[in-house]
């Protein structure tokens, strides 16, 4: 006996009834639609990508990676930015996994959802996620650059405010990668007598490490291309020196791709396309083990 | 789901050894740890709000609420300043306004595409692509906006009026590519959460696939698709790097959308650069924009979540 899936059955009487001609063209526009919109998007991605490289490529070499920022464009690169990115992101990581895993933990394992105050942390959290990057900025500059904390424009006064950037996508992942663990895991610790702690800590967070692993990579890949909030901290400084210390001043790889793109002269150009595509193949890496991680992941639990 | 011990372990704790009652200590320890680490999230909240307060409220005992509003002309870092807002709030709406003019249908058509149309092969495949131009950096779109849709597609194709080099349009249209993903991906997620027992209803009166989407789907998951608009275009209004690169830093009040423009998030970015000295006027000014861009974009995201909240249709 073959079977037929409610699908097949969908599918024939919906080609069976389509027969009247207006209907069978407005169906085609609206596919035709549809194929637009997936076109303009992916049709963006690929110009905006043919244009970097194309742009880029007389710049493409191992000079724009090795040179330090310089008013001169023939011989200006990006050494600098790439450090002062890999301390800022760095030191974001740092602070905002364990603050963030540890925020999710609490609400996805032991707060108890009818409590006012854990509804409040909820919809704060959902709120922070969308407030513009740019304010996180403004609140850097007024507490932590300035204010109470007066780091001044420091590589740690900008891992503090990508912190706050980050932090409300690493707690909503990581929620979601602890709700994934199935119940059944919860409750055999539990009736072997494991204390609540001890059954997060050996049996939950084990299990969700990989999707705890995706979801950070990817919350902070978003810092990585961070640009707006870094204007208002001094990020868009000449700064010609890799970063020493958590007190040093900085710049970023997106800022620096910035200053390329605000210099008068055009033989900035290049430079910037070049550092852009720098950034987009260091993201494009980050995601692509964000991806691996979960791939493997979902392998495992079938 | 959390799952409470306290009544099963409550007649082993009265008896507790000393082993056990470290046990139920550190526990306790971890539970207070984690709470401290959720409840801050709440404490950077009432930062921001503290941040953008204090600072805005001495820049209105020094500029009034009626010039502020009243006033058409904004030049708060130039002699003489002058504080009406009006010029970069409406320069916000016209970015966001185009933003919105190009994610909408086209995020919507994306997501239609994926949860209605697109076989699981193909899903697979597009789905990594839209990922990648959501994790585009907003300064490598403003490169892409300022040195090719602006020259390149805006100023040679537009037909109403002139476009100069920075222009609020090119700056639109960018962001609109930026927020396409947002809508598409939380839109998708609303209609792939319609039942199939409600398509294949629909099937079996006879619609095609396109009536289905439109009639039963589109319907169905309206509150959430709603939510999405919303949300993209609180990214919209907050998106600074690109409407700075893009749109230029010369606040315009017009009708012309080609005109350089300036909007709310992009005059702090711009204003940010030139590094105002603490309290000084042009200081106190980033912060009174700030405020009233994080009161528009949270009132905007208090009505998305009770958008979902009330109009959800609940299937069981």
């Amino acid at each position: 006996m073959t079977s037929v899936s409610p699908e097949q059955v969908a599918t024939a009487v919906a080609l069976r009834s389509s027969t009247s001609p207006r209907r069978r063209v407005v169906d085609a526009v609206f596919k035709l639609f549809l194929w637009i919109s997936v076109g303009v998007a992916l049709g963006t991605l690929i110009t905006l990508l043919i244009d970097l490289i194309t742009e880029g490529w007389p710049r493409l070499n191992s000079d724009l990676v090795v040179n330090m920022p310089s008013a001169r464009p023939e011989r200006a690169g990006i050494q600098s930015a790439i450090f002062g990115s890999l301390w800022v992101v760095g030191t974001t990581a740092l602070i905002s996994i364990p603050t963030g895993v540890s925020a999710a933990i609490y609400l996805e394992e032991f707060a108890k959802k009818d409590r006012w105050y854990n509804r409040l942390i909820e919809l704060n959290i959902q709120n922070l996620a969308s407030v513009p990057s740019v304010v996180y900025g403004m609140l850097g500059l007024a507490f932590i650059a300035r204010g109470v904390l007066s780091f001044g424009f420091t590589v740690m006064t900008a891992a503090l405010i990508l912190t706050l950037v980050v932090l409300p996508t690493v707690v909503i992942a990581s929620r979601e990668a602890l709700r994934a663990v199935p119940n059944s895991l919860r409750h055999g610790s539990l009736a072997l007598g494991a204390t609540e702690w001890e059954t997060v800590y050996r049996q939950v967070l084990p299990a969700a490490v990989p999707g705890i692993a995706t979801g950070t990579i990817l919350s902070t890949s978003r810092a990585l291309g961070e640009s707006a909030p870094l204007l208002l901290v001094g990020a868009l400084t000449f700064v010609t020196f890799n970063p020493e210390g958590f007190d040093s001043s900085y710049t970023v790889l997106p800022l620096a791709i910035f200053r390329f793109i605000s210099e008068a002269r055009i033989e900035f150009r290049p430079l910037a396309a070049a550092a852009s595509v720098v950034l987009l193949i260091v993201l494009l890496g980050m995601n692509s083990i964000a991806i691996f991680v979960r791939n493997r992941f979902e392998k495992k639990l079938r | 789901m959390v799952i409470r011990t306290d009544t099963a372990l409550a007649p082993v704790s009265l008896r507790a050894t000393g082993a056990t009652r470290r046990r139920l200590y550190v526990q306790a320890l971890f539970k207070g740890l984690f709470g401290l680490a959720a409840f801050l999230t709440v404490g950077v909240t009432i930062l921001i709000v503290l941040s953008l307060l204090i600072p805005a409220l001495r820049f209105f005992s020094e500029v009034s609420l009626g010039e502020f509003f009243g006033s058409t002309r904004w030049t708060p870092l130039f002699e003489p300043p002058s504080f009406g807002v009006w010029p970069i709030v409406v320069g916000t709406a016209w970015t966001t306004g185009i933003a919105l003019l190009v994610a909408i249908p086209f995020g919507l058509g994306v997501a239609v595409y994926l949860s209605e149309y697109a076989d699981r092969r193909v899903r697979a495949i597009l789905k990594p692509f839209l990922e990648i131009l959501a994790g585009v950096p907003t300064v490598v779109l403003g490169f892409f906006g300022l040195f090719l849709v602006n020259p390149e597609i805006v100023q040679r194709f537009w037909p109403i009026g002139t476009v100069s080099t920075f222009s609020g349009l090119a700056a639109g249209l960018v962001v609109g590519v930026m927020i396409i993903p947002t809508v598409a991906s939380l839109a998708e997620d609303a209609m792939t959460a319609v039942p199939r027992g409600l398509r294949e209803g629909g099937f079996a009166l006879g619609g095609t696939r396109r009536e289905v989407a439109t009639s039963v789907v589109f319907p169905a998951a309206l509150s959430g698709i709603v939510a999405a608009i919303v949300l993209a275009g609180s990214r919209a209004i907050g998106e600074t790097t690109i409407v700075l690169l893009v749109a230029g830093s010369r606040p315009t009040l017009g009708w012309n959308p080609g005109d350089q423009m300036q909007s709310m998030a992009s005059f702090i970015g711009f204003a940010g650069i030139g590094d105002q000295p603490t309290g000084s006027t042009g200081y106190l000014t980033i912060f009174a924009v700030g405020l009233l861009l994080f009161i528009i974009t949270f009132l905007l995201n208090i009505v998305s979540i009770r958008i979902v909240r009330r109009f959800r249709e609940v299937y069981e």
